[in-house]
């Protein structure tokens, strides 16, 4: 019996699934981390994992850039929205990340004035619209969303905007892979790109993991086909002892990015000496910090930022589960405790996190589990 | 947030030409299209847009395969929509 939704194409992945069968070599395991929580929903939607030979494993890596804001930078937000005449904008998924002191929903439950806006333009436009208000944009994301922030900021520069700032929390996905690369607790033995962020840094910044650390890396789109596609290219590559930095993406992603894109990056902002984040810990020259030539901007230094540090509940294990050590299911509190209506970690609380993603698709896990279980019984 | 949402681009703005009106499953919005400068789309090119802002220019075929990975991402995808109906870029 399948518990997973079949998808149209699913003649097509049982080929490709026979093709990768084909090339694993008696008794050697494979290691492939999907970067990108995207892949790790479609992984999951669509049960990918099942038409894969038992040898080749598919490991979560970090690509969820709510997941990966540390609680003490969402009560640092608090404290920014709590100060006079303030309004806190941020996307709709920070909002029930769970701080030390509770969510934004929280706060606002006790005065401020946090709003989700869909795009920075729009907290632009409130600040307009609010002229005695001071403006902060807690600005999160990998390199999908940092350029609009740049472009933002340029826009209100030009503007003469002078009541909008930033409370910039941009990631960078290079020194997130090279942490993991360097972490002794796993060993990969080659990387499913991620396919958005590759639209705007391209593929280049991915060939040191080929280069230096001997592992392929192709750049995926989100389709099941695509995924199977991928691993099926790393596999290749694995077979022939190749590391390369292959796109298979191309369709949508350009060999070298979208140059306006890094260059307002560029313009406006810089890379911080290091940053926190969940689970890996501080990483150096991860995040971006806004760039002294827009000062006028910078919510962290127009307000005093208490750099708050809480470290994560005891039961959660998202850490683990962001680095590829845990599946979801592995943690003690998945879906008893921690649950997408009541999350202790925020791999639950993003559509992007793998924990939600098992929550919602996990099904045959679930069962898979179960049935050891039995066997074992 | 990190995922782009297909739309079709159906009307420009000589006075802003940053700004287009685009076509993501019935819902018209203004989106900004600043980062796409070096190849600016035109009234029935598809786009990605991520939070406001068109990110890379894709073809028909792929703004279909990319809207039916957000149907099947449910919640989150309407959550998206909800918030782009919400938005008033300008």
């Amino acid at each position: 019996m399948r518990f997973v939704d079949e998808f149209r194409d699913a003649d097509k992945a049982h080929a490709l699934a026979a093709k990768i069968a084909a090339l694993c070599e008696p008794g050697r395991k494979y290691k492939l981390m999907e970067v990108c929580g995207g892949h790790t929903h479609t992984i999951y939607k669509h049960g990918l994992e099942d038409y894969l030979p038992e040898s080749v494993q598919l490991v979560h890596g970090p690509g969820c850039p709510v997941c990966v804001i540390p609680m003490g930078r969402v009560d640092d937000a608090i404290h920014l929205a709590s100060q006079p005449d303030v309004i806190m904008t941020s996307f709709g998924d920070m909002m029930r990340v769970p701080g030390g002191n509770g969510s934004f929903f929280d706060a606002n439950a006790e005065g401020t004035n946090i709003r989700m806006v869909y795009s920075p333009l729009d907290s632009l436009k409130i600040a307009r619209q609010n002229p005695d208000k001071r403006v902060v944009f807690m600005a999160i994301g990998f390199e999908t969303t940092a350029p609009s922030t740049a472009m933002t900021m340029i826009r209100a520069a030009k503007e003469g905007l002078t009541n909008f700032s930033v409370f910039a929390n941009h990631v960078t996905i290079i020194p997130a892979i090279k942490a993991i690369l360097d972490s002794p607790d796993l060993r990969l033995d080659g990387f499913i790109g991620p396919g958005h962020v590759s639209t705007v840094i391209g593929c280049r910044p991915y060939e040191f993991i080929a280069r230096e650390y001997g592992k392929p890396v192709v750049v995926a789109g989100f389709e099941p086909l695509d995924i199977l596609q991928s691993i099926y290219m790393l596999m290749v590559q694995l077979s022939q002892g190749r590391s390369e930095v292959e796109n298979q993406y191309s369709r949508v992603v350009p060999w070298d990015g979208n140059p306006v894109a890094l260059k307002v990056i560029g313009e406006t902002m810089e890379l911080r000496p290091y940053f926190e984040w969940r689970g890996l810990g501080f990483i150096s020259h991860s995040a971006l910090k806004v760039r002294e030539k827009y000062a006028a901007m910078d919510a962290e230094l127009l307000f005093q930022v208490p750099g708050v540090r809480v470290a994560d509940p005891k039961a959660c294990q998202c850490g683990e589960v962001l680095k590829g050590v845990l599946k979801p299911w592995e943690c003690k509190v998945f879906g008893t405790a921690c649950t997408p209506e009541t999350p202790i970690g925020t791999c639950m609380v993003s559509p992007e996190g793998a924990c939600a993603a098992y929550y919602n698709y996990g099904r045959m896990n679930r069962n898979r589990v179960a049935e050891a279980q039995v066997t074992n019984a | 947030m990190c995922l782009g949402i297909p739309g079709e681009v159906i009307e420009l703005h000589p006075d802003q030409p940053d700004l287009a009106k685009v076509d993501v499953s019935g819902v018209r919005r203004m989106i900004n299209i600043g980062l796409l400068s070096d190849d600016p789309p035109v009234p029935g090119d598809w786009v990605l847009i991520h939070v406001g802002f068109a990110l890379s220019k894709i073809d028909e075929h792929e703004a279909a395969a990319a809207m039916s990975f957000l149907e099947g991402i449910g919640q989150a995808y309407e959550d998206e929509i909800a918030a782009l109906k919400e938005s008033l870029i300008d």
